[in-house]
């Protein structure tokens, strides 16, 4: 095994071009585990922790530009305004230690359907900046997920940055463990309300092969919302509409038995927190619309 | 400088109840600090809190190599092939050895029945089975020397419970028993059974009003102490070997290494290195013997240390159990009878099932009086993981079913839960199922009182105005509810445990106590084998030198085989065995230092030859409080040194077909009021509170105490709602060896735990006092699981529960 | 590979460590600081935590290549540590204690850790972090496996947060488990040691 260390991107990015199969290595909650436990022997290890602007963030206009390797606990302090789903994802991402070391690049790199991060990265709409020796592009969050742990990366490739889109209304985050506390995901939930595109957008963790939306139920949502003015109104949510979203993003999952649940349980809360995160999103819209009328 | 009791005012702190009425007098000790009764704080604590302590996996040795464990990667096969040429050719690697390589005849080893192989013999019987073992300069080469192994495994079925075991055609897990239990079993798979038979359950059955069946599953639990197996061998240069170990009793594991290393036992000498925990986990071998194989073969230290994976592997577990009961009781609330079968899977190799099921079986009907039982308990031999000691065993399954069958009779009969128990509460001299009679305090009904008198924690406290707080509500960090779909339930339980180890067995532990003067100072050493797995008892036995020798001083040495054996630390049985040992040498040393006392001073006071004579504060004194001399004068430049054996009572063995027999010495009883917060759409519980009550005969350390009764309540609520290892019934082997996938109570699933101390003294044990530590770990469980049921309403038949047998997905 | 880092406030410098060596490993295992506990190697328990920059992590979970130049305090260098944290304002630049570094504890050490002739003394600990006397004090420590990394994190959380509510501390802790005590006790002890921190103020 080789101990890769680059001084900067450039750096990374020759080494990566070079070894291609380097295995990086930002916060080591992922790679550690398996190197500890016998599981994996790379032939080299990418070590990320010196590159600096993977630490740091942007909030533009429209997006936030988060650095690979902000570790979740800043996420946590420092964009819950910006970021609100996936403040609140970071939130349940293992232990107050390992939140301080890991950050979304590593969850994109793993690709785990058991990703914290992903169901808000779903929910918000994000694009992955990949670079690599030969350029940088912009990857779709929707695109890159390509199956049981893989990506849309190619092997000279690494992650730079996620850009995700600022809130521009409420956004929820549901996780169901059976512990309290530093417990993977038996299935997660992300919504986001998109008021001034008038769309919802949903994200799906371990209930299926990938991370994935709930496409069927956001548009669902959509028209229920438009059909009757919901936006303008800020009525309540009718509980029927509520079950009938709840259904589809249950429907939406693929999951399978394991040791952490089944998949009709995995299928069921899908659909459970689906309807609670609905109800809080838009309580929270309507509050926040009642109070700008207030001030208007 | 607030005073260290200053944090436990608060709710969730825990208060000791006031001594029962017993008069002021001097005696022995009374007025000496530090003593017996007191909260003195523990003599490893600035140890462990700087790092310093020593821990067996923290133990390091110029020219130390590290050892490795192949593994068995199926459950049941024969070895068809193994080929360690390879792995001896890795540069670094110092030695590999199989079953070919053990220095002598003697192949096995075994708490009871010597039936487990110290590396696999042609076969494996469970997965994760040792096979080989390999000995290299760094843990990594080791690793990769390991996996240089070559074995070929022929796979055989795999027989997973009591269908498969006891099936006509069943492949025996043991083809050749010769243990002294193959007599009474009914099938070769069943390592031993126990019935019990009194009165007439059929008869009786024909009197009740309502009669209740149940079955209930109990899942296998792991002790999941925090510091994995792991230990130091170094050869010495008479041929020997000096084993530095994490363990639960020294000379239990010296009588089993020994042999197989083929060295008599003077020359495998035992230091009790730091112990990261036990709960019964540590009471059978793991790498003992390995260590010692490798360091007599290489000539060097050998250290092995388990990872976490390893460590599911490496230690037996908590026997999962099956239990079916029938319950009958009158209108009035009079149980007339229980009839049950217990049914406990031992896994691959015996370990403590015999006890186990002798535990089962004798409490299985909990704390109450019944006069017409039919109790049968066996334990099984499968493929799967072995299972063993585990706080509170055969115990903690019975009373799991037990409690809820009392919830189920209750019911049907329209009566509080609280008042059913209480009607049918054993008192000081009833008869349990087996003919002995309870001959100390038995304040179940008392306990339930207490425990239901406390009052409940606030309700609905996410509609405050300040919010919810995720963090106290079912799903916790995970923000699954604000507040919806919560529903709160309140449950009750009371559980039994023995104390120390019953049937027969010759329980006695040893204490070499020293007295003289160290720097112008009276210092007492207490030298003990007990292990100290954290329970504290190097903490009590301090406290019982200072108040039976009246000394400030009082050192504890390091425990090993060069003192007698001090039994295990397991069945809550130290501080009663061998705090009893430590007593009982103290007070000999006492008698010795009076006689010298009154041979150097006795002509100088009339008091030396009349007077009752105490020792209090460094000084020997009068009953009447007169000093005669100062201890430092009296010993001078004498040493008084005693070793010497104490035991309990004797017990006798259950007879094999009716099971009858005095089999125990001491009760130890627990309640628990446990309230629970579930969220019933996503089947996710918030254990709100578990209060416990329990009567401890006497608080030798009321911190400590509280301390375990806290501790194992807690583990008692792991495996209601998350902890279980999971075997796949198709291939026996386990799914979720580590801390990921094996969850064990973080602090926030834990909740306050309020604890009521009482203390009614057994007169028949050192200071009144009872053994603590695993009755909460009995009434945990049910009474959660009492609470959940009260708030949803479901039947719930196992544990743990998870979600989707609360949501029926 | 080397590796050069500061721990406790001095430098360390390790050699022939293998790629894939964990922090934790390091620690331990080449520096004599045995004091961060393995219990999972798998960031599941927090006994091993340490302050990585000033950070809580899990030793287990860093490479020991990614602490190159960085700083770490383990509980070894705990009691220092908050000495000099409560000394900052007077700008007092006060020697460091250390351990010598030897590989793991010694089997003279070893057999010597019992041999003190008295139990801790409540609220005595003059060398102690107040986080470790409070530990002491209120029977936080039982096995005392879990006692380092719940020390590291609760001493961290003061820090930032010297009047923690219980679902504070909870929170803050709910990386570390014990299985000893059910937590009361520590909950206890942190309680103590933010009450002590705030009647020394």
């Amino acid at each position: 095994m080789d101990f890769l260390r680059p001084a900067s991107w450039e750096e990374a990015l020759a080494a990566k071009a070079e070894h291609p199969t380097a295995v990086p290595i930002a916060g080591g909650t992922d790679v550690m585990v398996e190197i500890n436990f016998d599981h994996r022997r790379p032939e080299y290890l990418l070590d990320l922790n010196r590159v600096g602007d993977l630490y740091e963030w942007e909030v533009g206009q429209d997006s936030v530009r988060l650095g690979a390797s902000v570790p979740y606990s800043r996420i946590m302090e420092s964009l819950r305004a910006e970021l609100p789903g996936l403040a609140l994802a970071s939130h349940t991402v293992a232990s107050p230690q390992i939140r301080n070391r890991g950050g979304v690049g590593g969850n994109l790199g793993t690709a785990s359907p058991a990703g914290d991060a992903h169901p808000a990265l779903l929910a918000a709409g994000a694009e992955v900046e990949a670079e690599s020796v030969r350029g940088s592009r912009r990857i779709p969050i929707d695109a890159f997920y390509t199956g049981v742990k893989r990506n849309a990366l190619a092997p000279d490739e690494l992650i730079r940055a996620v850009h995700v889109k600022k809130a521009d209304g409420p956004q929820q985050y549901s996780k169901v463990g059976t512990r309290n506390a530093m417990v993977i995901a038996v299935c997660a939930f992300g919504l986001a309300l998109h008021p001034e595109t008038r769309t919802v957008r949903t994200g799906i963790g371990s209930a299926a092969p990938t991370p994935v939306r709930a496409r069927t139920a956001e548009e669902f949502l959509e028209a229920a919302l438009e059909e009757d003015g919901f936006w303008d109104n800020g009525k309540i949510i009718t509980p029927s509409v509520a079950k009938q979203f709840a259904d589809l993003c249950a429907a939406a999952c693929n999951p399978i038995d394991d040791v952490r649940g089944t998949a009709r349980y995995r299928r069921h809360a899908v659909g459970v927190m689906a309807r609670r995160t609905l109800t809080w999103t838009w309580e929270s819209y309507r509050g926040a619309r009642r109070a700008s009328k207030g001030a208007a | 400088m607030p005073s260290p009791t200053s944090g436990f005012d608060r709710a969730g702190g825990a208060s000791i109840g006031a001594p029962l009425g017993t008069p002021v007098k001097v005696t022995q000790g009374s007025r000496t600090k530090g003593g017996v009764g007191e909260s003195t704080l523990r003599p490893d604590g600035t140890l462990k809190v700087t790092g310093e302590f020593a821990y067996s996996s923290d133990l390091w040795h110029e020219d130390m190599l590290w050892g490795q464990i192949l593994r068995s990667t199926v459950a049941h096969a024969e070895i068809v092939s193994l080929d360690t040429s390879e792995a001896l050719a890795t540069p670094g690697v110092y030695a590999v050895m199989t079953y070919d390589d053990l220095p002598t005849d003697v192949k096995h080893y075994g708490l009871e029945i010597q039936d487990t192989p110290v590396l696999a013999h042609g076969k494996v019987r469970h997965h994760g089975e040792p096979v080989a073992i390999v000995a290299a300069d760094h843990p990594e080469t080791a690793r990769r020397a390991a996996a240089k192994i070559k074995v070929e495994y022929r796979e055989l079925p795999v027989i997973t419970d009591e269908a498969s075991a006891t099936a006509p055609d069943a492949i025996l897990v043991h083809e050749n028993r010769d243990d002294h239990h193959v007599g009474h079993v009914p099938h070769p798979n069943i390592v031993h059974r126990q019935p019990i038979v009194r009165g007439d359950a059929d008869a009786a059955a024909g009197r009740a009003d309502v009669v209740v069946r149940g079955e209930y599953t109990f899942g296998m639990q792991d002790q999941a102490f925090l510091g994995p197996e792991s230990g130091l061998a170094v050869p010495e240069e008479d041929g020997g070997v000096h084993l530095y170990i994490a363990t639960q009793w020294l000379h239990s594991d010296l009588r089993q290494i020994a042999p197989v290393l083929g060295l008599p036992e003077n020359k495998v000498r035992m230091t009790l290195a730091g112990v990261g925990g036990a709960f019964g986990g540590r009471e059978d071998l793991s790498m003992q013997i390995h260590a010692c194989l490798l360091a007599l073969r290489t000539g060097k230290p050998v250290k092995i240390v388990y990872n976490r994976f390893e460590s599911f592997f490496g230690h037996v577990h908590r026997h999962p159990a099956k239990l079916f009961y029938e319950h009958g009781a009158t209108r009035d609330g009079k149980l007339t009878h229980v009839k049950c079968r217990i049914v406990l899977d031992g896994g691959a190799y015996a370990s403590a099932s015999p006890a186990v099921v002798g535990n089962a079986s004798s409490l299985g009907i909990g704390p109450y009086v019944v006069d017409d039982v039919d109790i049968e308990a066996i334990a099984l031999y499968t493929n799967n993981p072995p299972c063993g000691a585990m706080r509170g065993f055969g115990a903690v399954q019975a009373c799991f079913a037990y409690e809820a069958q009392m919830d189920k009779v209750a019911k049907e009969l329209g009566l509080d839960p609280v008042e059913f128990r209480q009607r049918n509460a054993m008192e000081q001299g009833a008869l349990l199922p087996t003919g002995q009679r309870v001959d100390s305090p038995a304040p179940v009904a008392e306990l339930l009182r207490r425990v239901k008198a406390m009052p409940l924690p606030p309700e609905r406290q996410w509609e405050s105005s300040e919010g919810a707080d995720v963090r106290q509500l079912p799903g916790g960090l995970s923000n699954t509810t604000h507040g919806e779909g919560v529903v709160r339930g309140i449950g009750y339980a009371v559980g039994i445990k023995n104390v120390g180890f019953s049937e027969g067995f010759d329980d006695y532990s040893t204490a070499k106590v020293r007295m003289e003067v160290v720097a112008g100072e009276p210092v007492a050493t207490v030298h003990t084998a007990m292990a100290e797995v954290g329970q504290g008892g190097v903490t009590v036995h301090a406290q019982i030198a200072r108040t039976e020798l009246g000394v400030a001083q009082v050192t504890i040495h390091p425990a090993n085989t060069e003192v007698g054996s001090a039994g295990s630390t397991s069945a809550s049985r130290q501080t009663y065995v061998t705090g009893g040992a430590v007593k009982n040498s103290c007070e000999l040393v006492r008698e010795k230092v009076l006689e010298i006392g009154r041979r150097r001073f006795g002509s100088h006071h009339p008091a030396w030859a009349t007077a009752e004579l105490l020792l209090e504060g460094g000084k020997v004194v009068t009953d009447g409080g007169e000093v005669l001399a100062d201890l430092v004068d009296v010993l001078a430049d004498e040493a008084v040194e005693v070793e010497a054996q104490w035991r309990h009572r004797p017990t006798e063995p259950f007879d094999l077909r009716t099971g009858q027999g005095n089999g125990h010495v001491q009760y130890s009883f627990a309640a628990h009021r446990a309230v629970v917060e579930v969220d019933t759409e996503l089947g996710l519980v918030k254990v709100i509170e578990l209060a416990c009550a329990q009567d401890v005969g006497k608080a030798l350390n009321p911190l400590s105490v509280i301390g375990q009764i806290q501790g194992g309540t807690t583990q008692g609520l792991g495996v209601a709602v998350m902890e279980e290892i999971i075997v796949d019934p198709k291939t026996a082997k386990v799914r979720n060896p580590s801390f990921t996938d094996y969850l064990i109570p973080t602090i926030l699933d834990t909740p306050t735990i309020p604890v009521d101390v009482l203390e009614l003294a057994d007169d028949h044990a050192p200071y009144g006092l009872r053994g603590i530590g695993e009755a909460p770990t009995l009434s945990s469980t049910p009474a959660v699981l009492a609470a959940i049921r009260n708030a949803t309403g479901l039947e719930l038949d196992r544990t743990p529960v998870r979600p989707e047998h609360l949501t029926g997905t | 590979m080397r590796v050069n880092f500061t721990v406790n406030g001095r430098p360390q410098e390790a050699d022939d460590v293998w790629e894939g060596e964990s922090l934790l490993y390091v620690l331990r295992e080449r520096l004599g600081l045995p004091g961060s506990k393995n219990a999972c190697e798998q960031g599941e328990c927090g006994s091993c935590t340490v302050r990585l920059d000033g950070v809580p992590v899990c030793s287990c979970l860093v490479a020991a290549g990614q602490v190159e130049g960085r700083d770490v305090v383990t509980v070894e260098g705990l009691a220092e540590f908050a000495r000099q944290r409560a000394e900052r304002d007077r700008c007092e630049t006060a020697s460091r204690g250390d351990r010598t570094a030897a590989p793991g504890t010694s089997l003279d050490e070893a057999r010597a850790w019992q041999a003190r002739g008295s139990d801790s003394q409540a609220g005595e600990g003059g060398e102690l972090a107040p986080i470790q006397q409070a530990f002491i004090d209120a029977g936080a420590v039982q096995c005392g496996f879990c006692t380092p990394g719940l020390l590291v994190a609760a001493d961290e959380m003061l820090e930032h947060h010297p009047n923690p509510t219980d679902a504070d501390i909870r929170e803050a802790l709910s990386g570390n488990l014990c299985r000893c005590t059910g937590y009361e006790k520590i909950m206890d002890a942190v309680r103590l040691a933010a009450a002590r921190q705030g009647e020394a103020v």
